[in-house]
């Protein structure tokens, strides 16, 4: 996995609540047996046309946010299935960090096995961000994982919480399997007690 | 470490929580302990490739079961194999992952092959008090049998795989309570269509809901399963319900449920798994089930809930970011404000997934369809959840009922439910489905969905549009 340290960029905004996995990657995509190759197909139906033809109104179709690496999206961003497939379209497409006011649980947690930053903010401050990313090219934003500030393009420093494991293992790039190798010897202490008081499991 | 443990009165999922925690670190991260792995061909080939990548094992490959299911096609000649590729591929990685890691597996061609949340109780894989994970969403579903039950993304997948462990914050508790009992008419689906439209997708968030309540003990399992299959559409992490006498009685005999004395053992451990009286909940929700009405959804989130009885909302009925939410899911609908649900044309009907592919499901849907033809014209697919409740159903005379109505009588799978296989919907095609999701394309490109109970959904062959169900009865 790759570290997440700081990250300036153009950030596209995506208003619309209740962005679901299947609107971020359609299922018709998930038939893949790998991790990449998704970036050309992130949010394909809204993106293309039954043609293939880009609709030239989607925000990720407009020359301003064609490299955008960060999305400001509306309440409840990706719900729905549990397909990690999308954080590996939004990955291959460049999208590092998402910022919103909530996200569904189990893309949130899919994030940061990826790489990716979900940062959850109060809705005033989403919506100045908001604001900020319909700009384009003229609003960069910098995100800030190790002093946890999001700097608008005014200059505006806005903060962010985030949980000091995640953190940590964002910053460091750590495999989550590694470490818990590590407790290799909890985990099978643990299984043998569990497996005497219910030998039925 | 080992792990504090709440003291006092505790909730249900308090109680499984803390009988498996392996590991906890000092900033509340647990290791929990997983006791069953479901496994599809979907979500799992790159967590397999990633242990042989890392060189790892399957830590307990007992306790890993694995079927295919979102792929297969279910029509009665798929003996022939997957015609598309892709879907092919994906089927032979399960194929190959299951033998050469050596999990428990169910192929397309065994006959108790079938819906992976449909297949685990129906097997005795799941039991009450476990922790049960797989890398999909509907995993709620086995909640029903009071398990703490979720879904996963394939990182997570590959680090159950290699450990046997997730890595978990606990989540808040919520209740959601249905007093009293259900009208005739109105099922399981409706409960949990009526609990997200009055919570929102997101209203449980970060939660643990505890379905109780008279109407949901007086639910079978097959209900049960039903409204904890649908925890997620409200954005609970799962849904979990007490096991009590209905649960032991559909547990016993199945073929991985304990025998003899362990199951002795077992119950009286099952039959500590209740709320203690005085446990605190972070969100409660309370129904009452006499206010329940057939629902549909008629956008495309299913908090998108009215009764059967109501006409299609305005945008303008609502506020924020849900307005243009609203006008773009009636756009994408083709519906008008104002019309009445039940004037909505359906071209065709869906009956199965793993919200609603079980016997009981079938003889709701049957009940309706008995002595009645499907409108000319429809397209009405019933697709069992495994190949064990299409026997079944073969049995109980309901195939005949369905074949003599002039439905599409198939063979276990996902099927349209989410259209990776070849049934799908073509753009604007309009469907009463008995599945969880409305979203956009979920059942095809352009695909019109309306999520119903079985028995609407039969109603809606029956008369060829949106129906309430109460006036077939
Ligand atoms: S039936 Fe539908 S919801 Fe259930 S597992 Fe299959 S695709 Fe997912």
């Amino acid at each position: 996995m790759d570290k997440f340290e700081k990250l300036t960029g153009i950030a596209a905004p995506m208003p619309l609540v209740n962005i679901d996995t299947d609107m971020i990657i359609p299922k018709q995509f998930l038939k893949t047996i790998k991790r990449s190759g998704l970036g050309k197909n992130l949010f394909d139906e809204m993106r293309y046309d039954q043609n293939g033809n880009e609709i030239a109104d989607f925000v990720l179709n407009k020359p301003a946010y064609r490299k955008a690496e960060i999305i400001v999206a509306g309440d409840n961003f990706g719900c729905g299935s549990s397909r990690e497939h999308a954080p590996w379209a939004l990955l291959d497409f460049g999208i590092r960090c998402v910022i919103s006011t909530s996200f569904a649980d189990i893309f949130y947690n899919n994030c940061f096995k990826n790489g990716i930053l979900p940062i959850k903010l109060p809705k005033d401050q989403v919506d100045a961000l908001m604001e900020d990313a319909e700009r384009g090219e003229n609003a960069r934003i910098t995100v800030d994982l190790e002093s946890q500030t999001i700097s608008a393009s005014d200059g505006t420093e806005i903060h962010f919480d985030i949980d000091p494991f995640r953190k940590h293992c964002l910053l460091n790039g750590l495999d989550d399997i590694a470490l818990t190798l590590e407790k290799k010897s909890a985990i099978e202490t643990f299984e043998q007690a569990y497996q005497a008081r219910m030998p039925w499991v | 470490m080992t792990a504090p443990q709440k003291t006092g009165p505790k909730t249900l999922y308090d109680k499984i929580w803390d009988a498996h925690v392996a590991h906890q670190d000092a900033d509340g991260t647990c290791l929990l302990y997983i006791d069953r792995h479901l496994v599809h061909e979907v979500t799992s080939p790159q967590a397999f490739e990633g242990l042989r990548m890392a060189g790892r094992p399957v830590h307990a490959p007992d306790k890993t079961i694995a079927v295919p299911d979102h792929n297969v096609p279910t029509t009665l000649d798929r003996a022939n194999g997957i015609e598309n590729e892709e879907s092919r591929i994906q089927v032979e990685a399960l194929d190959k992952n299951a033998r050469d890691f050596g999990v428990v597996y169910y192929p397309v061609d065994d006959i108790r092959q079938g819906i992976v949340h449909i297949v685990g109780p129906e097997q005795g894989w799941t039991l009450p008090g476990m922790t049960v994970v797989c890398g999909d969403s509907h995993t709620a579903t086995h909640g029903a049998f009071g398990a703490l039950a979720h879904g996963i993304g394939t990182s997570e997948v590959e680090h159950v795989l290699a450990t046997q462990t997730l890595i978990q914050k606990k989540s808040k508790n919520m209740k959601v309570e249905i007093t009293g009992q259900l009208q005739p008419g109105v099922t399981a689906k409706d409960i949990t269509l009526a609990v997200i439209g009055a919570t929102g997708t997101a209203g449980g968030t970060g939660h643990v809901i505890e379905y109780c309540g008279e109407a949901i003990r007086s639910l079978s399992m097959e209900g049960r399963m039903t409204v904890c299959n649908m925890a997620i559409e409200g954005g609970a992490r799962a849904g979990i319900i007490a096991p009590d006498e209905t649960t032991f009685e559909y547990v016993t005999g199945r073929p991985h449920a304990p025998k003899g004395a362990t199951w002795e053992m077992a119950e009286a451990y099952w039959r500590t798994l209740f709320t203690d009286e005085g446990a605190e909940f972070d969100k409660v929700l309370t129904l009452r089930a006499e206010d329940i009405a057939p629902v549909v959804t008629w956008g495309t989130s299913p908090e998108d809930v009215l009764p059967i009885t109501a006409v299609v909302p305005n945008p303008d009925d609502f506020e924020g970011g849900k307005v243009e939410a609203v006008s773009r899911s009636l756009d994408y609908m083709g519906l008008k404000p104002g019309t009445p649900l039940t004037e909505i044309p359906v071209d065709t009907v869906f009956i199965g997934s793993c919200t609603n592919g079980r016997i009981e499901d079938l003889r709701a849907a049957a009940a309706i369809l008995k002595g009645r033809k499907i409108k000319e014209g429809m397209r009405v697919m019933i697709v069992p959840g495994s190949g064990l409740v299409r026997e079944q159903a073969e049995a109980e005379g309901l195939a005949d009922i369905f074949r003599d109505a002039g439905a599409d009588w198939r063979l276990a799978g996902c099927s349209m439910c989410l259209a990776m296989n070849p049934d799908q919907l073509a753009p604007q095609e309009r469907c009463a489905s008995t599945s969880n999701r409305n979203f956009e394309s979920r059942q095809g490109r352009g695909g019109r969905t309306h999520l119903v109970s079985p028995a609407m959904a039969a109603a809606a062959a029956v008369t060829g549009r949106l129906t309430d169900v109460r006036e077939m009865m």
